[in-house]
Formats: structure tokens, C-alpha cells, sequence
């Protein structure tokens, strides 16, 4: 098992860690740096579950190898909350009872950030388009895309 | 995930060295979406990946009205239909590159590895195909350009040799009177391989064909041209009648298997369906 | 207490719209799933699977395995116990075969090692001889006389009489069971319309996003400790405990946060494996299963062929009713074919009726329960056999249905009479809803109707709650939260303790710290768990009483507990505490007041559902788009009506799934070829509108706030309301589930040459 040592910014902080060269992504932030808040729902890109933000884009981390992430910038659902508030997204989440068991929720807040962060105005229709490969079984989607269009709203409002 | 290296190059020298010395079980990565998952899954033996996407030549959409659109086989899909020259010359490109996967994937799949997957259905082939995209290579001998159309030898296969890999797409300057289009059948509408895909290209002079190439994805053991159908249109205005007879030639063209994704007489309709529509698409792009 | 319509206006709490207790940490990354888990030492586990739908497993060779640096332990079926039981020894073979594997991805190996890669890498190296045998996975053909024969000691066992059927001879029908009411045949004899249709549906999967993952850690001093996900602790313990010869009291579930169940965590699949892994390496051992094992090995719901014949009179009275239901169980006994046949002719009384069940076992993963088991596929064959008698007899589909509602008083198909219920209230809604009187606008659109019934269930439940010194109360309750368990619970009980919801603190117990509670399923966890919480309630305020009127020095009769929680003496205004002040006081009073709770009750109240779809088909290619969907259900008392909203989107989606481009995909040597998200085509947010819900509250007078479940009952009318729908867009009657795009394309070209025949429009294309 041949181990790499990584240098990457996640969340803002400097972390240099040890992964398996075989490592994806999203196992080397679940055992190796313990950031559990990824899950693993299909393991080839077509759930979203483990979606996270890698310089600046969405990307699905079990899609990508451990070692490409060498000098990138990650942004995980560990980070969206800053120290006394939570996100926007978080809070419309809460109050619209946008999820039910809640696994495919860090993935749904990850590709809703990096949609607002992009169109932050979007249309029910460019919500679903965006959402579309992230897969919920408990929601029917419907609270979750009024839970992105109140968070959307509730940032316009106050910026 | 089984057991290998990863390497990063930054020049196409270096890429093609390390292809070299990795053997037959080296492979490309760039955004990793087919690779990364046929790597874990076990369906294809990889013991070396190579990361191109660290190559300048390989990022990157260029376009000049003299030289037309370069795009750097490993350019993710995001940053190809979000060009603006790209959205303003060639829609199908757009329209295929737009659809491929969730927005995840999109932030890493490229045309170059849906190249190189050379899945029978992979969705910007036939766009690549009916536009005539060529794709540069690069290889222990030197550089060589094939035309998309003659890329596939097989499900999964492809004219590429040991070492070789995509540098870049190169299409064609727009010019005007020309219209391209491409659409596909899914059963959901997003998240899912395509039943049928197609894409077409027209180019009128006073009404009249005068090019016409459409592809077809998901009817055969590759993206298939469908020339019948450029000798039915070239020359001919178009009409309902002519359009319908492009149509039949594209599922009388179309020889898929039965599978988990489609019936033959579900894809062969289809891909008259989608002949049609995309043609009168690309006839009212080439109008306008 | 009884609930009645009269008193749900005054709650202060139920029918409020709190954010959930384990919501921040669900939307921080913070919530502890069981993939989660990590402790020291930990090992990780991997299954092997058999590539073959039906082969004899003739010697397994896990030497090179074992040789592999890094693998710690590899075991079979011979490492799990023996037992004399038949039943048992079927639980034993699904969790691992024994001598034969059953179908594609059935486990029949098991590795730990130090990493994942490590076990994954052994799985290759293990070597497992078969005989390929000859599979069966359609229902049909497996009850055929020459079938496969997958277990050559399953005989038919008989719920009914006066049935010609076998019971001495190898088969692969386990069970044939019979309802019956009335004469049906005289009945047909006199009807005035006769109409009898069979329906096929596909396999489907719960589909929850989260894979099964368990760790187990088997201490030196034999005790097992369980970290997994489970809809049901209590139950998988007692079944750990039954698979690997050992009783309740060597086992301690841990359930994690839940990922998703729908039914489909129930059944134990990983834990004995990773126990018996942990007893060999005396490590703890964390086995998560991957997607294409979740499909391939855990519970789909049966695929089902049905048979419905009605007898009408030209009024619409439907005299007679009879159904032949037909449920794949998978590999082992036990498709949910009871609930097929009780729900079938749920939502109706007909005076005669005649049901007849049958259970077979086939090449496929065992079927688990999944959300109202069994009742999608029987009602559907039921409400579109409806619908295809009200064209017939040129009646408005929901006036059939109300002249046949069933009501208060009437038997179920059981025998029992039907409690309060609101079958005839949602009818109506459904008759006067504005969607079901709009106009129906564009071409290729039609619009579909149906109505859906669920028993709901009761069972065991047990609590416990302290009062906490600043008048807080905690709670730990034995169900796992779904969906909003902790929420529904804690507001029924600040509503009986008169507090607010805040000052509630709900937790998920462990199995050795609450009494038996059964699954979090079966529309109960609200239900029993909210009469738990009642209960709860109702001794605490006695204790709140009595204390005070120990510190008073009275009888507790001169107590009073008010609605604003005060606790006090009406004669005597000096003497009165609210809550928080008495709490403050417990400690010297004689101590912290705390109750524990459990029950056992079924006076579950039955739900009713009716659904309205407007579609739209795309006649060249056969999809279907949903314009407009608007859900109607009797939901007794909506406890928390955001999360009873989202549990009826949520089956909408389900049903919809099946309706429309979900099934199982086998190609002819029994292989399941499409066990991926990618082609196990679960609805996106791109494939379905806004879902329109909208209460109708007839509370359950069996609960104390007149609850009855609401979680399984909207799965059951998407299928027969898409079915209608495209039958009013296309003229076309399907009889199959899904009607995926192939199938409705394929359909549309057939019709399009029979109607076309001489017109010359030339090849069979449009």
C-alpha cells in the first residue's frame, strides 16, 4: 500500500496529510483526515451524496483520485457554517424541513452553495437542472427546492 | 479500488513518456468520471493513472473566425458550454456537453475522456461526429489528427496506440448559413445514458442543402455517420417529405442491440425521431 | 382521552412547525451515521458475492486470501452456527449461503483486514467452486409444475380451504392463503358487467441513499455491541441473537442515525457477519455494503402478477370481487402477500369477494418490506381495474368509488368491522379538490385518479422521560428517527405536559436503556410512540402532583395540573408552583422524577389516500411528463404537518418511480444487470413537479391525539393514477408497471399500425 502525503486547503486551513495512492477523494476525507460529513451513496458519481467543492467547483469527491487534490482548495460541508452562525442554506434547510433522514443533505447544501454562489437568483426549473444529480428518496425534492429559493431570497434580502 | 499509481504530467512529453513506460494498463485521467469508477469497480485493469489536466495544451477553449474552436481535451464540460464563443458558434456542442451527468460531473468529464471512453453512447460524440471535430494526438511518434468520426473501433476501443493520448478538439470556424443540433432520448431527464443519441449538422445555400451529416450514438458498436442521409438531403430543399425520408434512413441506419437501456425497436424509432428534430433545429440555426 | 374533532383546535404545540432536535447536526455534517463509526482498532470488512443466479456452491478456498498481508480473518456459512430450526436456517442463509447460492450477489464469503482496499483485493483472491443451475425470477413461471426448484424442501402451506392446491409436492410456492366473503360466482352470475384484467409489476427498491453498514465489536467477555443502521434495534437484536444461538442479553444494538429505510432495515443482512468476524479477530469490524450489494442482495419489494374481476351493476354497485395475487418472495419464503390481500380491495365494501394470495419463492435478493408492503402492487391492479369499470360503465370514476366506499362499522377484508376512518371524507375531497374540476389543457395530456388504503400498525413501544431540575424534560425513545421520530414524539409530549416544545430533549436509545420498541415502520413510530409520550405525560404530571402535594402536605386530590402547567391548589393561591419551580426542587423533595413507559396497542387507525395526476406523453418517444400532482390524505392529526407533508411527497416520488422508470433489469441467466443509481432510474429533481398536498384530518379515536400513520399510504395511487393518465392521453391500456418510455413507445407503434393499417403512413413510424 503505497502512501502519499497530501497538501491541500481545506476549509481555509492548511492540512497535510497521509492517503493510500489509492485513495479516492472521499475516502481520504472520511479515514484519513475524519471528515465524515461526505457520504458515500453510490460510489460512482451518480448520487451526489458525496459532493464537495474542490477550487471552486462542484465535483463529486468519489470521482476523484485522493492524489489529484495536491495543492487544490476543498470546501466541505464541515466548513459551511462560519463560527457563530449558521449558513443561510443550512437555516432555510431547518425551518423548511428540507430533510427527512438527512443523508444526502450535505450533499444537497454543497451543490446549493456552489449553484447560489454561481446564480444567485435562480429559477425553480435552473434549481432542479442543478440539483438533478443529487438523488433524495425521502423529499420528492418538493421542500428541498423551496428550502434553495428561500435561502436565495433570505441572501438577496440582506446583501 | 485496485491497486495503482498516480502521476501527474505537465507537458505532453512527459505524459507521453510515462504512457510509454506504464504499459498497456497506464491510462489517461482527466476528469475521471468513467475512468475512476471502472478503476474501482474493476471492469478495466489500470495500474497507472496519468493526470493531464496539469498540461497547459490540454485545458482550455480558444476560438478565431479564421482557425475555429480549440478545446483542450480535458477542458471539464462546465468551462466548454460556459464559452461564450462556444455558445454563440456551436449549439450542439453546448447542448450535448450541457447534459452529461449531474453539475458534479460536469465540474470534471471532458470531451477528451468521453473520447477515450469511446462508449458507443457517449453524448458529445456524435455532436464531435456530425460537426466533423478533429481530435489531435499526441504520441511517442510525433502528433497526428483523426477526425472524430473515425476515432471508435469498438465498444470501448479506438484508433489510439500505446503512449498516445487527445491534446485537444479542433473544430472548424462557424460560418454562416451552417446550423448544428443535438439531442438525445432518456427515460429520466437528467442522470441517465442515453437510449439514443444524435447529432446533426446542415449547411444551406438559397434554401438548398449543400452539407448534411448526422450521427447517431447508442444504435451500434460505435457512434455511427449516417452518409445515406447526407445523399438524401445534399441538394434537396428542405421539406417535411425530404426530412421524413432522412428520418427512415436514420433507423433503417441504426442496427442497436437489446438491453437494460433500450429495445432495437425502441432505439431504431427513436433515432428517426431524433433525426427529425434535430434537423429541423439545425435548418432553422442555419437560417438564422 | 379520546380524540375528537371538537378538541384538535386547542393543542399548542401539535400542529406546529418546530425545527427538528437532530436538525443541525443533519445539516452541519455532525450526524453520526453508521459508515461513521470509528474506534480503535477497527478493521474493515468486504462480502464476496456469487456471480451466478442459482449454482451449488461446491468448496470455497480462501488460502490465498488469508495469505495476503493485512487480511485478518475470511469466513463462510461454516464459520455461523448450527441449528435445528428450518426457519432459522433460512435467516442464516441469506445473511450467508450454505450449500446453495440463490441468487446474483448472494454472499457467500467474508473478509477483514486492515483496510479496505486490503479486504477488497482478498475478495479476488478467494476461490469458490459452483454448479450452475438453472435459474427462475419470474413469478409465473416459477409456479410452473416444471419450474427450477430452488429449495427441494418447501411444500405449500395452506391459509384457506376448499383449494385444490398441492401441498406434497416440491414447489416453489410456500404459501397459498384465501380471503373470503359472500358467493362470488352467484354474484358474477347476476351482475350486469363483468370486467377482468391482469396486471404485472416490476421489482422495486427502497432505494434510500444510504447503504446498509455495520460494526460490530464481540468482547472477550462475549459481549456484542452493534453500531448499524436499523429501523428497528430491538427486533435486529433479538434476531442476531436467534442467528448466532445466543440470547438478548449478549447483544447491545447502537442504532446510528439512519440514512433511509422505507422498510429495507429490518431485515439483517451484515450484522452476524461482522460479529463473528470481531469474535475471530477480536477486533471491531466495520462492513458496509456498496451500492451494486444493496440492490443485488438486499430487499426489493416483490414483483407481482395480479388478476382483479368485478361484477358491476349498471348503478355502479360493484356486487362481486375477486382477486388472484401472485407475489415473488425472492429466494426465501415471506413476500408481503398478507398485506397484498388485505389492502386490495381496501378502500371499498363490496358484498362479495373472494382473494386468493400466493407466495413464491425465486432467484431473486428476498424481498423486504418496502413502505405499505404489498399494498402498491394489489391496489393497483384493484383501483385500474376500477377505473377500466367506470369508462365501461360511463361513470365519473369517483363516483363509483363513493357508492362502493367502505365506512365505519363495515368488515375489512378480514372479517373485522373498520373503526372511524376516513375513506368516504378523502373521496370527497378528492370529488370537489379544483384540480380534479380544471379543465385539462394541450394535446397528449391526460389526467388520472386513484385512491389508495393502508392498515397502519400498532405494536410495542416503550419510553422513558426525566424531569430535569430546570424544567426540562428528557426523553429516550426506543425509535430510530427517520424522518422526524425525535420532533413528533417530543411535541406530544410538551403538548400533554402543557410545555413548550423547547424545553423537551428527545434522544434515540440503545437497546439496554428503553423498553421494547418496535420498528420504526409500519405508519407506527408517531402513533405508538406519540401514546408512549401521552402516556409519559400523564404519570409525570401525577408525580408533579404528588410532590407538591408532599412538600404541601395535602392530599393530592387538592392538586390541580393546569393547561399552562402550573401546578397548584385552586382554593389556596399561595400554594401554586409552575413547572420550573417544582423541578427546581426535586432534588430535596425526594429526588428526580422520571417514568418509563411501554405499551402494546392496536388501535391503529387505518389511512386513506387519493390522488390526482395530470401528464403530459411525448407520443414519438414515449415519456411522460407529470404536469400537476395533488395528494389528498386522511392524516388523523397532523402531529408536525411539514414532515407529514414531506412523508406523502416522499411516496409520491416513490410511487411515481415505479410507475413511471424504475424496475429490475435480469437478463436471461438470472443476473441483475442494472444495480446502479445509474440505471436503477430513482426519480431526480428534474422529473417531478411540486407534489400539492392536502390534509384531511379525521382523527383516530384509538389515539389519544387521533393519530393514525401517515407514511405508506401515498405510495400505493401513483401507479394506478399514472396508468389512467395515460390511458386519457393515449387511448392505450397498459397493464404493466413501470410504463417506462420502451414500453409505452412500443405500445403507442403497435397501436399506431393496427389503427393505421392502409393509410400508408409508411413503415411503422408515426
Amino acid at each position: 500500500m503505497a502512501k502519499i502525503v497530501l497538501n491541500t486547503i481545506i476549509n481555509g486551513e492548511n492540512r497535510e496529510f497521509l492517503a493510500d495512492e489509492r485513495d479516492s477523494l472521499l475516502e481520504a476525507l472520511r479515514e484519513r483526515l475524519g471528515l465524515m460529513g461526505a457520504k458515500e451513496g453510490c460510489n460512482n458519481g451518480n448520487c451526489g451524496a458525496c459532493a464537495v467543492i474542490m477550487d471552486g467547483r462542484l465535483v463529486n469527491s468519489c470521482c476523484v483520485m485522493a492524489a489529484e487534490i495536491e495543492g487544490a482548495e476543498l470546501n466541505t460541508i464541515e466548513g459551511l457554517a462560519d463560527a457563530d452562525s449558521l449558513h443561510p442554506l443550512q437555516e432555510a434547510f431547518l425551518e423548511n424541513a428540507a430533510l427527512q433522514c438527512g443523508i444526502c443533505t450535505p450533499g444537497f447544501l454543497m451543490a446549493s452553495k456552489a449553484l447560489l454562489d454561481e446564480n444567485p437568483d435562480p429559477s425553480e426549473e435552473e434549481i432542479r437542472w442543478w440539483l438533478a444529480g443529487n438523488l433524495c428518496r425521502c423529499t420528492g425534492y418538493d421542500k428541498i427546492i423551496r428550502a434553495v429559493q428561500d435561502s436565495a431570497q433570505r441572501i438577496n434580502s440582506s446583501s | 479500488m485496485q491497486s495503482l499509481t498516480y502521476q501527474r504530467a505537465t507537458s505532453i512529453g512527459e505524459a507521453v513518456s510515462l504512457l510509454q513506460n506504464g504499459g498497456d494498463t497506464a491510462r489517461v485521467l482527466a476528469g475521471g468520471t468513467d475512468l475512476i469508477v471502472q478503476a474501482r469497480e474493476r471492469k478495466r485493469d489500470v495500474s497507472l493513472l496519468v493526470d493531464v489536466k496539469h498540461i497547459p495544451e490540454l485545458i482550455g477553449v480558444s476560438y478565431s473566425p479564421d482557425t475555429g474552436l480549440v478545446i483542450g481535451a480535458a477542458t471539464p464540460l462546465y468551462q466548454v458550454y460556459g464559452n461564450k464563443d462556444v455558445k454563440e458558434h456551436y449549439p450542439s456542442i453546448v447542448e450535448a456537453s450541457s447534459v452529461i451527468g449531474g453539475t458534479a460531473i460536469q465540474g470534471r468529464a471532458s470531451l477528451g475522456g468521453n473520447l477515450c471512453n469511446s462508449s458507443p453512447a457517449g453524448d458529445s460524440l456524435t455532436a464531435m461526429m456530425a460537426i466533423n471535430a478533429i481530435a489531435h494526438i499526441a504520441g511517442p511518434q510525433g502528433e497526428r489528427d483523426v477526425p472524430v468520426e473515425d476515432f471508435f473501433t469498438g465498444p470501448g476501443r479506438n484508433v489510439l496506440e500505446a503512449g498516445e493520448f487527445v491534446v485537444n478538439i479542433h473544430i472548424a470556424p462557424h460560418q454562416s448559413g451552417t446550423g448544428g443540433a443535438w439531442q438525445r432520448f432518456i427515460p429520466r431527464n437528467e442522470m441517465d445514458i442515453a437510449v439514443v443519441n444524435c447529432g446533426t449538422y446542415l449547411a444551406l445555400e438559397n434554401g438548398s442543402v449543400t452539407n448534411a451529416r448526422v450521427a447517431l450514438g447508442a444504435v451500434a458498436a460505435t457512434p455511427i455517420m449516417v452518409p445515406a442521409i447526407s445523399e438524401i438531403l445534399i441538394g434537396q430543399a428542405l421539406n417535411d417529405e425530404i426530412i421524413d425520408m432522412a428520418a427512415d434512413a436514420a433507423s433503417e441506419a441504426a442496427t442497436p442491440i437489446e438491453d437494460m437501456r433500450g429495445s432495437v425497436k425502441q432505439r431504431k424509432h427513436l433515432a428517426g425521431v431524433l433525426t427529425k428534430r434535430t434537423l429541423a433545429i439545425a435548418a432553422e440555426r442555419a437560417q438564422s | 382521552m379520546v380524540a375528537t374533532e371538537k378538541n384538535k383546535n386547542t393543542y399548542k404545540v401539535i400542529g406546529t412547525r418546530p425545527v427538528r432536535p437532530d436538525g443541525t447536526d443533519k445539516v452541519t455534517g455532525r450526524a453520526a451515521y453508521a459508515a461513521d463509526t470509528q474506534m480503535t482498532n477497527l478493521l474493515h470488512a468486504q462480502v464476496l458475492r456469487s456471480p451466478h443466479a442459482h449454482a451449488v456452491i461446491k468448496s470455497i478456498d480462501a488460502s490465498k486470501a488469508l495469505a495476503l498481508p493485512g487480511v485478518k480473518a475470511v469466513i463462510t456459512a461454516a464459520d455461523l452456527p448450527d441449528t435445528d430450526s428450518d426457519s432459522t436456517q433460512k435467516l442464516l442463509d441469506n445473511v450467508i449461503a450454505s450449500n446453495k447460492a440463490l441468487y446474483h450477489g448472494h454472499a457467500v464469503a467474508a473478509v477483514a483486514a486492515i483496510d479496505v482496499h486490503i479486504a477488497e483485493d482478498a475478495l479476488d483472491l478467494i476461490e469458490v467452486e459452483y454448479e450452475i443451475l438453472t435459474p427462475v425470477t419470474d413469478v409465473r413461471e416459477a409456479m410452473l409444475s416444471d419450474a427450477p426448484i430452488l429449495h427441494p424442501d418447501l411444500r405449500t402451506s395452506l391459509q384457506a380451504t376448499n383449494v385444490d392446491t398441492a401441498t406434497d409436492i416440491e414447489t416453489n410456492i410456500a404459501l397459498h392463503l384465501r380471503q373470503e366473503r359472500g358467493d362470488v360466482e352467484n354474484a358474477f352470475e347476476n351482475s350486469d358487467v363483468i370486467i377482468e384484467r391482469e396486471f404485472e409489476t416490476s421489482w422495486f427498491h427502497q432505494g434510500y441513499i444510504e447503504p446498509h453498514s455495520a460494526t460490530a465489536f464481540w468482547s472477550h467477555d462475549g459481549q456484542i455491541t452493534i453500531w448499524n443502521s436499523s429501523q428497528g434495534p430491538f427486533v435486529q437484536r433479538d434476531s442476531i441473537a436467534r442467528l448466532l444461538n445466543l440470547t438478548a442479553q449478549d447483544i447491545t444494538v447502537i442504532p446510528q442515525e439512519i440514512g433511509g429505510g422505507f422498510g429495507g432495515k429490518i431485515s439483517v443482512y451484515l450484522e452476524p457477519i461482522a460479529a463473528v468476524l470481531s469474535k475471530v479477530t477480536a477486533q471491531p469490524v466495520r462492513l458496509t455494503m456498496t451500492r451494486e450489494a444493496v440492490f443485488q442482495a438486499t430487499g426489493p419489494t416483490s414483483a407481482t402478477y395480479n388478476r382483479i374481476k368485478l361484477g358491476a351493476m349498471h348503478d355502479g354497485t360493484i356486487i362481486a370481487a375477486q382477486a388472484y395475487l401472485a407475489f415473488a418472495a425472492g429466494a426465501f419464503p415471506g413476500s408481503p402477500i398478507n398485506p397484498g390481500v388485505s389492502c386490495a380491495f381496501g378502500p371499498y365494501y363490496f358484498e362479495n369477494q373472494l382473494i386468493d394470495g400466493f407466495d413464491v419463492v425465486t432467484n431473486s435478493p428476498k424481498s423486504a418490506a418496502y413502505r405499505a408492503p404489498g399494498a402498491p402492487a394489489s391496489e393497483y391492479a384493484v383501483e385500474s381495474t376500477i377505473n377500466e369499470l367506470a369508462e365501461r360503465l360511463e361513470m365519473d370514476p369517483m363516483e363509483l368509488r363513493i357508492k362502493n366506499a367502505t365506512s365505519e362499522g363495515k368488515p375489512n377484508s378480514a372479517g373485522a368491522p373498520f373503526p372511524r376512518i376516513g375513506a368516504k371524507e378523502v373521496m370527497d375531497a378528492v370529488k370537489n379538490h379544483p384540480h380534479y374540476n380544471s379543465e385539462l389543457q394541450g394535446d397528449d395530456v391526460g389526467r388520472g385518479v386513484a385512491l389508495g388504503f393502508w392498515h397502519n400498525a400498532g405494536l410495542e413501544s416503550g419510553s422513558s422521560a426525566t424531569i430535569n431540575s430546570d424544567g426540562s424534560v428528557s426523553l429516550s425513545v426506543g425509535s430510530v428517527d427517520i424522518g422526524g421520530t425525535r420532533a413528533s414524539l417530543a411535541m406530544q409530549l410538551a403538548e400533554t405536559l402543557a410545555l413548550t416544545y423547547e424545553q423537551i430533549k428527545p434522544h434515540v436509545a440503545d437497546t439496554d436503556s428503553v423498553p421494547f420498541t418496535h420498528v420504526t415502520g409500519g405508519s407506527r413510530t408517531t402513533f405508538a410512540g406519540g401514546w408512549v409520550a401521552y402516556e409519559l405525560g400523564v404519570e409525570l404530571r401525577e408525580k408533579m402532583r404528588q410532590r407538591a402535594a408532599d412538600i404541601w402536605d395535602i392530599d393530592i386530590e387538592e392538586v390541580e395540573y393546569t393547561d399552562d402547567a402550573i401546578i397548584k391548589v385552586n382554593s389556596d393561591e399561595e400554594k401554586a408552583f409552575t413547572f420550573s419551580e417544582l423541578a427546581k426542587k426535586m432534588a430535596t423533595t425526594g429526588g428526580q422524577i422520571s417514568a418509563t413507559v411501554s405499551i402494546n396497542k392496536t388501535s391503529q387507525g387505518p389511512a386513506y389516500a387519493g390522488h390526482i395526476v395530470d401528464i403530459e406523453v411525448d407520443k414519438d418517444t414515449g415519456k411522460v411528463t407529470i404536469l400537476r400532482y395533488t395528494a389528498i390524505q386522511d392524516v388523523g392529526t397532523a402531529i408536525h404537518p411539514s414532515y407529514v407533508e414531506g412523508q406523502i411527497h416522499g411516496g409520491v416520488a416513490q410511487g411515481l418511480g415505479m410507475a413511471l422508470t424504475e424496475e429490475y433489469y435480469y437478463d436471461d441467466d438470472g443476473h441483475l444487470v442494472n444495480s446502479s443509481f445509474l440505471d436503477y432510474r430513482m426519480p431526480t429533481a428534474l422529473d417531478l413537479p411540486m407534489i400539492d398536498t392536502e390534509l384531511v384530518e379525521v382523527p383516530n379515536p384509538g389515539h389519544p391525539y387521533g393519530v393514525r400513520g401517515v407514511g405508506e399510504v401515498p405510495i400505493v395511487p401513483p401507479m394506478p393514477a399514472i396508468q389512467q393518465a395515460i390511458t386519457d392521453a393515449t387511448g392505450l391500456h397498459i397493464y404493466q408497471m413501470p410504463v417506462s418510455p420502451r414500453v409505452l413507445l412500443e405500445e403507442l407503434l403497435e397501436s399506431e399500425n393496427l389503427s393505421s393499417n392502409g393509410h400508408g403512413t409508411g413503415e411503422g413510424r408515426f
